[in-house]
């Protein structure tokens, strides 16, 4: 049990992590960038940068960070009782 | 009448019909009938958790409300409905293993059953089921009225056919086959929302001459379109930031969707469902507001925000590629209703009946209840959604931010700390409902206090409550332990 709950508190931190990470990501780009005068922006796709780098590439990057940590740190275990040692 | 626009429609209904069909055909061999029923026997994969999470969470809102405010707004709504793409990733990551672990280890089948379990407190149990209950019926109801007022605005027929059609087909397909039913429309569900979006994003841009000219006529109208503050410059970096709370982490406090994360087979499902549900949250809730704000300079002067996705997608494509794009938002609609209706059926089953009045009842009668509640109670709110009742609406501006400011902390910190106990969990859910309704009041009539959204300051206050609570009054810690 012991094990398995290890397991899920550092996944759940991950999680923690990342939602921070998502969150300065989207707040510094969308006011950072949007908070200047609207005469200087510039528009990439033809969407206002900041946009674009909040909203698009934010969640193209989270996209690929939530693949990334799944991938290198997501362990699998069983959720039945058997196999349980503590 | 609209054919070309109802009969792709009514040939989505019937598909959903043979999905809940063939699911109820897995129920009569079910020798765990509540398991099955009320939680699909725990089986569901990768793909469908995923897509039964977009979906359910995924509602009128996000297919007609939030778009027709990116409508008015500009891309800063868009902006404020981004913040959501966290969901796909957060609430299975936060309940995640521990949560699939503990419910097992609990027999839990609702999650009202977790709550009775780690807090061993009859009045935990009462005060959760009857929230559920009277929160998520109000919502459920609302929703309904949703889905008949789309159907009516698209094909012409009349509120109460509309409400008929919707009513009976979410009806027959949820009672006959329960959870897996739900889960498994929501799935198709979920897939056409993302084509519906898909189709209809193309077909606006092009409508509109490109992203470019769009834009540029978005900046001829009012520049302050383009501008993460909304059309008013009203939309503060504070209010919108506090959406992370309401329609973000916040969400891990929602019934209907905490009970999804005891569902799954395997942790390999797990994490399947993460990578696919965090992309299809986000392409959902971008190219949906996306539309909204490409649609002001294509159709300008719609007045009623509900109107705008259902308007512009008649206005950009031939109707019967409508009828199919329409099945979009009458997916949302429905995915969000039929899991509302199997989980406040499972709270008066499981939470109420088997708990206090009947815990003896046999598998048979179990049945006979199940099947009975659940028609009942969808009957009911079709009867109430022909005329609603004040009341219902009023209950419904508190169904999702009152929910996560009661539920999150006896959750999460039910799950992660082990001083948890009843007398924080129900510190926690009494003031965070009560200090929501109360904020409710103040905020519509002097302004949003501290410039965030009301649920922010509940979830802050039921936090404080719940560790003091458990630190100050019969201080223990608590060890999971088969029951």
């Amino acid at each position: 049990m012991n094990k398995r709950f290890q397991i899920a508190h550092r996944e759940a931190w991950i999680g923690i992590g990342l939602a921070l990470f998502n969150f300065i990501w989207w707040f510094g780009f969308a006011y950072g960038l949007g908070g200047r005068s609207m005469e200087e922006y510039s528009y990439i796709w033809g969407l206002p940068d900041w946009f674009f780098y909040s909203c698009i590439v934010g969640f193209v990057i989270m996209t690929f960070l939530v693949w990334l940590v799944v991938a290198l740190f997501f362990k699998n275990v069983s959720f039945e009782e058997e196999g349980d040692s503590e | 009448m609209n054919w070309a626009v109802l009969i792709p429609l009514l040939l989505f209904l019937v598909l959903i019909f043979f999905i809940g069909y063939y699911a109820s055909t897995k129920l009569t061999a079910s020798t765990h009938f509540l398991h099955d029923y009320f939680l699909g026997g725990r089986e569901l994969g990768g793909f469908v958790l995923a897509m039964t999470m977009v979906a359910t969470y995924g509602s009128a809102s996000s297919f007609l409300g939030g778009p027709g405010t990116a409508y008015t707004m500009g891309f800063g709504w868009i902006l404020l409905a981004m913040t959501q793409v966290v969901t796909g990733y957060f609430v299975l990551m936060i309940l995640g293993k521990k949560f699939a672990i503990v419910t097992r280890l609990y027999n839990a089948v609702t999650l009202v059953d977790f709550l009775k379990k780690r807090y061993n407190s009859p009045a935990v149990v009462l005060l959760s089921a009857v929230s559920i209950l009277i929160f998520l019926f109000s919502a459920m109801t609302a929703q309904w009225i949703g889905g008949a007022r789309l159907i009516e605005s698209i094909t012409g027929l009349s509120y109460n056919t509309a409400l008929f059609l919707f009513a009976v087909s979410v009806l027959v397909y949820v009672t006959i086959g329960g959870f897996r039913a739900v889960a498994l429309t929501d799935a198709v569900q979920g897939a056409v929302m993302v084509i519906g979006t898909l189709i209809l994003l193309v077909a606006v841009i092009r409508a509109g001459g490109g992203i470019p000219a769009i834009v540029q006529s978005l900046i001829a109208e009012n520049p302050n379109l383009v501008t993460p503050y909304g059309a008013d410059a009203n939309l503060s970096a504070a209010y919108v930031s506090s959406f992370w709370i309401l329609v973000g982490v916040g969400v891990v406090g929602l019934p209907q969707i905490a009970v999804r994360a005891m569902s799954y087979k395997n942790s390999q499902s797990m994490h399947r469902a993460l990578i696919i549900g965090t992309v299809v949250t986000g392409v959902i809730m971008l190219n949906m507001h996306l539309i909204g704000v490409f649609a002001r300079p294509i159709l300008p002067g719609i007045d009623v925000g509900d109107k705008v996705i259902p308007l512009i997608t008649l206005h950009v494509l031939p109707s019967w590629l409508a009828g199919i794009v329409l099945a979009a938002p009458m997916a949302a609609i429905m995915s969000t209703v039929d899991s509302l209706l199997i989980l406040v059926s499972s709270t008066i089953v499981k939470d109420i009946y088997l708990n206090y009045v009947k815990p003896d009842a046999s598998n048979k009668r179990i049945k006979q209840i199940s099947f009975g509640v659940t028609a009942l109670l969808g009957t009911a709110v079709a009867f109430l959604a022909l005329d609603p009742p004040d009341l219902l609406i009023f209950l419904n501006l508190f169904a999702f931010g009152g929910l996560e400011a009661a539920f999150i902390w006896p959750i999460v910190l039910g799950l992660y700390w082990k001083y948890g106990n009843k007398w924080g969990a129900l510190f926690s859910m009494i003031s965070g409902i009560a200090s929501y309704i109360f904020l409710h009041f103040y905020n519509s009539a002097h302004g949003n206090l501290l410039d965030v959204h009301t649920v922010t300051l509940p979830v802050v206050l039921s936090l404080i409550l719940y560790i003091a609570g458990s630190l100050l009054i019969e201080r223990k810690e608590y060890h999971f332990t088969r029951q």
